[in-house]
């Protein structure tokens, strides 16, 4: 059919380009801060203070190298004492007349946000994937009520639901121990995934099991032959979800854990350096946590929608 | 590499199956529909139960009570209503509810704007929009309270970006004024980096919106020479009004019960001018210890946003109807 | 389905019994928390000693101070056996005595031969007891520390500023003596342009979520006649808090904030201090002795550029109290560990290379030598300091105390909201709903 130049059927070349340019500008102011970020990790201590803000610098790996040490102060005699600089975070370190004294806290508390994301995720889609298997087959009683039930407990503030489980976790010793911050955000993302994973379910013709039942498989047969292989994209969408909640979870973590099990959302703004914050040391932690994150948006930029909405839209 | 990461997993999948030991079928092969659906529905509700429903009770419990939680030897004793009636008293806790209904209104209008714009203008289809798309997603998958700690270097008046960017548009002095240090400002600072960080959330629903809504309407309104801008409002707009709701839905939910974000930004401050609910629950809760009080309050919250959100469901189910 | 029932299992497993590991401590280690400073990264220097005399593997938990009492107090109530050792805020002293997180070390102290006579009377008070002026220890006096200030001795010696100081208020431009001095040297600098870049009075402490701000305005307000109570102990603060006095303080601190800080110093505390003075953006700053030792060596503005001052007087002479004492957690696995430390911690000559390395020792050896006040440009301020500190609150709910100050003195100062008669009418309704909830007020 013929169209007119602003028919919303078939936009026009003009009307493309047009729109084409601002959400491409949209996009490239909304990436400054990223790259601000990304630049800053890259800068030495003064250069990320000065005044007014440096975009052309001399790259440095000083903010990675502070990022995973602790230094001293010492005095020039004590340097020179020393053998050679081993490493270009010593040599770096040297300079400003510090040492290296130790290793940081960072890589601890990014693999305790590894050990937890994965833990929680796990838990979260093995159950979450069983009872959204009962909801989309079976006349469960109450079903919606228990749906709604399972979703209203995402409603609650962060903090509201803290304040008793931090006295749930004095009493049991669950305090600070990745297997409390593994249950309770196993018990954050499992509704979650039953509603998503109920979705991908539904999609499922129960054809396929009725098929496979009438081939002599029993009921759990097909759920683990037939359904789950099917199931297998909407798990994994879902498995991503949950990491990511788990990996980005900060109030939790905050109040919950103080160093055993600190994740690192709420490491990152602690990073100090001498006297101030160490700014560059912060982008560097920050730009080794968002990583991940960046690659799992790529894998599930066709499954983002439904993850973000519960499941409510399918596209 | 992601196909490849899927079959692996289909694989790993495939082997369990078929692994499943004869003994294990046959007892489960007796189990009927029923039983079945309870195995497989129980451990997520008893998961909920202990970690979600029991804590909650033992809220309320407390909220009756003058428990603080940094006094393990002090006698607990039951006072009644008197935490409803001194949170519901009290005008700081007003102050608190007024900072957080500005910062929910008015990201909502700016993200439902900024956002809906952005979906009709992505639908026109330009040669990469894909790419871009997802380029403007980014934002709203990072960790909030990481996101809240950097901009807060980005603001800060003498070395951050903002003033500076700011400052090279308008021509203003970059040290002239204080984003996060401003009464004035600083309930839009927190609004801006919200705005920045969800936009791409509502643009992601409306497109949704908008994509659901089929040619054939369009191409019945262009033989009836209807006007694109008649267009818009009588078939795109209502067309996409579930989907906008929706998003308004979830996104007032989670900005009611915002707290890392603004906390790691102004940490309530200047004064308590950002001190949104959350903020002030936390100071109750775990830095002057009033469990007891703390845990009122919570329920109070956790009412408002129940009852606001059932209320706005109702009106979501009505417009989807029509 | 087992094998993946199994896995899942496994794994859970797996991962609780690694977190379980990881609680239980062997009993060769040792973890001090204390906050992320100067100071603690001298101690870390230190305890090498201590490492290699006993083979103990100490580990430390710096959280910095924007957080420290936060996290800690957290810790300490939520029973984690984070820390074997806490070096921990004056302030907290009631209420962990009182909730049995720290060991009472009288015991210990009079096996080994510790005598509290050994430290400064002051420190000792303030870090190491409760009830106040009990011979009941709680801590080891480990780090003394009162606000004091520093400026740019270079830019206060240039000749033109001099003379037009000497011009406009017919005295030498030198370390400002009282408050009211103190604001003029700062209007001298506010804005005046030198070595090319804008420069500003005065960073001072405006941090609104932890302490910041009551610290910084306290130091003002008590040298002007501030108290807590009118009788000690009496909790009877109307006339005391909202005293005349105490109002003219607050005012003053608020007028060094708007006409002398440098622009954005609305949350600032120790570290955005730090930052203003060291990239040269104020020629003077308010900070805790702690940081001195570190600012005197800096490689842009330490050595010949800098000079140090005691917190002005006004009515009479005070200095806002810092400083912290070093405490056993009770509930820690390795208590002989802990205890090894404090007992090697106290010996003399530990406590002299202490303050070679930047620490601030109480210990009557170090601070009575007389070659003390000349072994750093900031010795002899820092007794003066020592002899005149007043502290916060130190009763078990410092905490609520604390919050309430922060919250009507920040609304006074920086957001601008009513009156200094009125930040402190309220604040006295604050805290007496506080203490009646106590016990300690009737109603």
């Amino acid at each position: 059919m013929s169209t007119t130049a602003h028919s919303v059927v078939s936009p026009g070349r003009l009307s493309k380009s047009i729109a084409g340019a601002v959400v491409i500008i949209y996009a490239l102011v909304t990436m400054i801060p990223l790259a601000w970020i990304l630049l800053t990790s890259l800068k030495s201590p003064p250069d990320s203070i000065s005044y007014p803000p440096k975009v052309i610098f001399e790259p440095t790996a000083e903010g990675y190298c502070n990022l995973f040490t602790t230094r001293s102060r010492q005095t020039d005699e004590y340097i020179e004492s020393l053998g050679p600089p081993q490493g270009i975070c010593d040599e770096i370190t040297r300079k400003r007349n510090m040492v290296i004294v130790g290793e940081s806290n960072y890589w601890p508390r990014f693999m305790n946000s590894l050990i937890i994301g994965f833990g929680s995720t796990v838990l979260a889609v093995f159950f979450g994937t069983l009872a959204a298997y009962g909801f989309s087959r079976f006349r469960v009683p109450l079903a919606d009520d228990l749906l709604f039930f399972i979703l209203s407990t995402r409603m609650m503030p962060p903090i509201a639901v803290a304040i008793p489980i931090y006295l749930m976790y004095r009493e049991l010793g669950l305090s600070d121990t990745a297997v409390g911050m593994i249950l309770l955000y196993t018990a954050v993302n499992v509704s979650l995934a039953v509603w998503l994973l109920k979705g991908f379910i539904d999609e499922i013709p129960r054809e396929y099991e009725e098929a496979a039942m009438i081939d002599g498989y029993s009921r759990m047969q097909a759920f683990f032959k037939v359904v789950l292989p099917q199931a297998t994209t909407g798990i994994a969408a879902t498995a991503i979800f949950c990491l990511i909640f788990a990996w980005n979870e900060y109030a939790f973590a905050v109040l919950l854990t103080s160093g055993e099990a600190q994740t690192a959302p709420p490491f990152i703004p602690t990073i100090i350096g001498e006297g101030g914050q160490d700014w560059p040391a912060v982008a560097a932690g920050t730009t080794i946590f968002l990583v991940p994150i960046l690659v799992f948006t790529i894998l599930l930029r066709k499954q983002l929608l439904r993850g973000i909405t519960f499941g409510a839209v399918r596209k | 590499m992601n196909e490849r990461f899927l079959t692996t997993l289909e694989g790993t999948a495939d082997a369990a199956a078929r692994s499943t030991p004869p003994a294990v079928a046959r007892r489960l092969r007796g189990l009927s529909d029923r039983a079945i659906a309870w195995i497989f529905i129980s451990p997520t509700i008893i998961l909920l139960l202990a970690i979600n429903i029991f804590p909650l009770c033992w809220a309320i419990y407390l909220s009756f009570t003058n428990y603080r939680a940094n006094r393990p030897n002090a006698e607990v004793k039951g006072v009644g209503l008197r935490n409803f009636e001194r949170v519901l008293t009290d005008g700081d806790t007003w102050l608190a509810m007024q900072a957080t209904a500005h910062f929910v209104f008015w990201t909502i209008v700016l993200q439902t704007l900024i956002g809906f714009t952005l979906a009709y203008l992505i639908d026109r289809k330009f040669r990469g929009h894909a790419f871009w798309t997802t380029v403007i997603l980014i934002p709203m998958m990072l960790s909030p309270a990481v996101v809240g700690n950097f901009w807060r270097f980005l603001y800060q008046p003498q070395i951050g970006l903002f003033n500076y960017i700011v400052s090279f548009f308008s021509g203003v002095e970059p040290s002239s004024f204080q984003m996060l240090g401003d009464v004035t400002l600083a309930p839009w600072a927190i609004i801006i980096v919200d705005t920045w960080m969800w936009t791409p959330y509502v643009m992601l629903i409306c497109l949704a919106g908008l994509r659901s809504i089929p040619d054939y309407i369009y191409e019945a309104a262009e033989v009836d020479r209807a006007s694109p801008w008649r267009q818009f409002w009588s078939i795109t707009i209502p067309m996409a009004l579930p989907f906008i709701m929706l998003a308004v839905l979830f996104r007032g939910i989670e900005n009611f019960k915002m707290f890392d974000m603004v906390v790691l930004l102004t940490g309530g401050g200047p004064g308590s001018t950002t001190e949104l609910a959350s903020i002030t629950l936390k100071r109750e809760a775990f830095e002057s210890w009033r469990t007891g009080r703390a845990s009122a309050f919570a329920i109070i919250l956790f009412v408002a946003v129940f009852g606001l959100a059932n209320i706005y469901v109702k009106a979501l189910n009505r417009v989807k109807q029509r | 389905m087992s094998r993946a029932l199994k896995l899942t299992l496994g794994l859970t497993t797996a991962l609780s019994l690694t977190a379980a590991a990881s609680v239980s401590a062997k009993a060769d280690e040792l973890t001090l928390c204390w906050a992320a400073w100067d100071p603690a990264n001298a101690l870390v220097e230190l305890s090498k000693d201590f490492e290699a005399q006993t083979g103990t593997e100490m580990s430390f938990e710096f959280v910095p101070w924007p957080n420290f009492a936060d996290r800690i107090l957290n810790e300490l109530n939520a029973g984690g056996k984070l820390c074997d050792l806490l070096i921990g805020d004056s302030q907290w002293i009631g209420g962990s005595a009182e909730n049995g997180y720290y060991v009472k070390l009288n015991d210990f102290f009079e096996a080994e031969g510790i005598s509290m006579d050994d430290f400064a009377a002051a420190a000792v008070n303030a870090y190491s007891t409760w009830p106040k002026g009990t011979p009941n220890y709680w801590a080891l006096p480990a780090m003394g520390d009162a606000n004091g200030w520093f400026y740019r001795k270079d830019w206060f010696s240039r000749p033109e500023l001099q003379a037009e100081f000497k011009e406009k208020y017919g005295r030498d431009l030198a370390p400002p003596q009282t408050w009211d001095e103190l604001k003029e040297v700062g209007e001298l600098f506010q804005g005046r342009e030198i070595d090319g870049k804008t420069v500003y009075g005065a960073a001072i402490f405006t941090e609104r979520a932890s302490e910041g701000i009551t610290m910084g305005a306290t130091s003002a307000m008590y040298p002007y006649g501030f108290k807590y109570e009118n009788t000690p102990g009496s909790y009877d603060m109307e006339g005391a808090v909202n005293s005349p006095e105490a109002v003219a303080g607050l005012e003053a601190y608020k007028e060094l904030y708007k006409c002398c800080t440098p622009p954005g110093y609305t949350d600032s505390y120790m570290t955005e201090g730090l930052d203003a003075f060291k990239s040269g953006q104020v020629a003077m700053a308010m900070n805790w002795f702690a940081f001195f030792p570190g600012l005197a060596k800096d490689e842009n503005v330490g050595g010949d550029k800098i000079g140090f001052f005691v917190n002005p007087k006004q009515n009479i002479a005070a200095s806002t109290l810092g400083g912290q004492g070093i405490s056993v957690i009770a509930n820690t696995d390795n208590m002989d560990g802990a205890l090894a430390y404090i007992k090697w911690f106290a010996q003399p000559d530990v406590q002299k290379k202490w303050w070679d390395l930047g620490g601030y020792s109480v210990h009557n050896d170090v601070l009575n030598d007389p070659s003390f006040k000349d072994s750093q440009p900031f010795a002899a301020d820092f007794l003066v300091a020592m002899n005149q500190v007043q502290d916060f609150w130190q009763e078990p709910s410092y905490a609520i105390l604390l919050q309430d100050m922060q919250k009507r003195l920040h609304d006074y100062v920086v957001a601008d909201k009513g009156t200094a008669k009125e930040a402190l009418d309220q604040l006295i309704e604050d805290w007496t709903e506080t203490f009646e909830d106590d016990g300690k007020i009737n109603n």
